[in-house]
């Protein structure tokens, strides 16, 4: 038991560390910083002018949509990186069969493209 | 073992996998007209892989011929009964579906094929042996089941149900993915036979860490207390035959999880995973007694009930004997026949618009007004309470036996008194609806499917189940043997 907890003595260090460091930033410029409050200093500008409109606005969803669709192709491609690099390391049958495993993932992945196409997800309008 | 082997072992996961995206492109095809045959032929592919399964059942498969790629997969006894009931839930959830989303004209043909990548992420948890497949598994089921949940995607209640269903799966994912790197850390291994092995000598702080995380990871997903806050919000937001599904299917394939990674991977450890299962089972069936009293929907009142019912089956597991794992198959059995049952009726409790009843006390008096649909329910609540002709009562008694047999006599006492408190509840539905005045809100007429998965759950709760206790009973122990022999 005090083997395992000593293992562990780096991550207290680090989060006592974290913690000082932290409440230090907090509490040194609420005791040296100069305050002069102003409401002028909370209100919102733009480039020098007071705000046109509200910063909140409604977002349009496809944008995620478009960003979803990114991740999904770049994660396939992170996939296919590694898997083109040890494909050549691997002999006889676990090489036929890494390779059919990533047709089958790249499979998945088209069926799911011709789906997205039908369906209209990639058309902006 | 080589390759072709393992295929064959998981050919019905390949059929689903396959069929699920071949019915994906025929719905993005012939768009959402084609959702009523995308869905009959998502539940013939379900038939299929029934009777692919069936035969790993029957003969009892276990053993070295049931491990595919390298102990990763097991298609097992063990696993062919849990995935048996698993497609028989997905079908009714599946054929009752068209004629409620129809009405609300949200029927899409992405409904059948979500449910078919659920049921498919479900076998894979159930034959997992390993805690990669595990987790695999887990979130297909889990990817699946937050989209069903919100598939009413313009009502409120459904878009809030799928929300609270995504962020507090996800944070139990999180729980269950740490255990698993604890554990994995601890053991050198994530395979459920390295697992077993490495702590065949005594257990390590960490690792005993890794077994309580991953419990309650697989806690909130069987909705057992105190991860059960999310079931009430949930039944009640999911569209009704989502409901169905969600009491049915994955608490299957949960339960079928938990006894695999509790049995077989800490199968030599059980001293440290059996007081927190015990206190799962009791707080399970004390919360859910007493949480269902003051409802007033239906759907919350069945969600309460399955809280209370996962105590139970839990009490099989917090024995940790071969008759306790048979003993919660045989529970489970009966389980999802009696919440088919019960959901398919509030199904087909309508009002003249067609509009969906919930509410509790727009049942009074059902019994003058649909005396058929009344005896069902009836049925099905005599049955979840546990009293004796009817079929549920079979298997509360073979649970508290198991655990009787295990030296646990104050368990099984504790749990006797509490389905004592759960059974005010179901009492009093019946009451309302045979003694209360009618308040004639149900009018609306159910299709020829709805009635025919009422009287099959019927029929199968009734004192006729007690036709199949010897071959029910004959089948789950075969699955428990076949559960213990690969731990």
């Amino acid at each position: 038991m005090e083997a395992l907890l000593l293992e562990y003595l780096p991550i207290l260090i680090f989060i006592g560390l974290a913690a000082v460091l932290g409440g230090a930033l907090i509490v040194i410029p609420l005791i040296v910083a100069p305050s002069k409050p102003d409401p002028e200093k909370l209100s919102a500008y733009e480039c020098g002018f007071p705000a046109f409109g509200d910063a909140r606005m409604k977002f349009d969803v496809r944008f995620y949509l478009v960003a979803i669709l990114f991740i999904i192709f770049d994660l396939e491609v992170a996939f296919l990186f590694p898997w083109a690099i040890t494909l050549t390391g691997l002999e006889g049958g676990n090489a036929v069969f890494a390779f059919w495993s990533m047709m089958a993932f790249l499979g998945v992945l088209t069926v799911g493209f011709i789906y997205e196409w039908k369906k209209g997800a990639l058309e902006w309008e | 073992m080589d390759f072709t082997a393992s295929l064959a072992l998981i050919a019905p996961e390949i059929l689903l996998s396959v069929s699920g995206l071949v019915l994906l492109l025929a719905g993005a095809w012939m768009g959402d007209g084609a959702s009523r045959l995308v869905s009959y032929a998502a539940v013939a592919v379900l038939a299929v892989c029934a009777f692919m399964v069936a035969p790993a059942l029957c003969s009892g498969a276990m053993g070295p011929d049931t491990v595919a790629f390298g102990g990763q997969f097991r298609a097992d006894a063990f696993a062919s009964f849990a995935k048996l009931l698993i497609y028989a839930a997905g079908g009714a959830a599946l054929l009752v579906a068209p004629a409620f989303f129809e009405r609300h004209g949200a029927m899409r043909a992405e409904y059948p094929v979500l449910v078919l990548f659920a049921v498919l992420g479900m076998g894979l948890m159930v034959s997992a042996g390993d805690l990669l497949t595990l987790y695999i598994g887990l979130e297909l089921n889990s990817l699946s089941a937050y989209v069903l949940a919100a598939f009413l995607r313009t009502d409120e209640r459904s878009a809030e149900a799928g929300l609270k269903y995504f962020v507090l799966g996800a944070l139990a994912s999180g729980i269950l993915l740490f255990g698993m790197s604890l554990t994995y850390g601890f053991t050198g291994t994530t395979t459920f036979e390295g697992i077993r092995t490495a702590l065949s000598g005594g257990l390590s702080t960490g690792a005993l860490f890794g077994v309580i995380f991953m419990l309650a990871g697989l806690a909130f997903k069987i909705a057992a207390v105190p991860f059960h806050m999310w079931t009430p919000d949930v039944y009640e937001g999911a569209p009704t035959p989502v409901t169905t599904f969600f009491a049915t299917a994955p608490k299957v394939a949960a339960v079928g999880l938990t006894m695999r990674v509790a049995m077989d991977a800490f199968g030599k450890q059980e001293s440290a995973w059996q007081q927190v299962i015990i206190f799962a089972a009791l707080a399970s069936i004390v919360v859910g007694a007493l949480g269902a009293i003051g409802q007033v929907n239906i759907k919350r009142l069945l969600a309460y009930s399955s809280i209370n019912n996962v105590g139970f089956i839990l009490i099989g597991l917090a024995a940790a004997t071969q008759a306790g794992a048979s003993a919660m198959l045989v529970y489970l059995s009966i389980y999802v026949a009696m919440s088919v049952g019960g959901f398919v009726a509030v199904l087909m409790l309508k009002d003249a618009d067609g509009e969906a009843v919930e509410a509790i006390a727009d049942i009074a008096g059902l019994s003058r007004t649909q005396p058929l649909l009344a005896l069902c329910l009836a049925a099905v609540m005599f049955s979840l309470a546990g009293i004796p002709p009817l079929f549920g009562f079979w298997g509360k008694f073979v649970v508290f036996q198991a655990a009787v047999q295990a030296d646990m006599i104050a368990l099984a006492a504790i749990g006797i008194a509490a389905s004592v408190i759960g059974a005010f509840y179901y009492l009093k539905i019946v009451k309302i609806m045979y003694f209360d005045e009618p308040v004639n809100k149900v009018h609306g007429k159910s299709d020829w499917i709805h009635w025919a998965l009422l009287a099959v759950s019927a029929i199968f709760i009734s004192p006729l189940g007690y036709l199949l206790t010897r071959w029910l009973g004959s089948l789950a122990d075969k699955a428990a043997a076949a559960l213990l022999f690969a731990a």
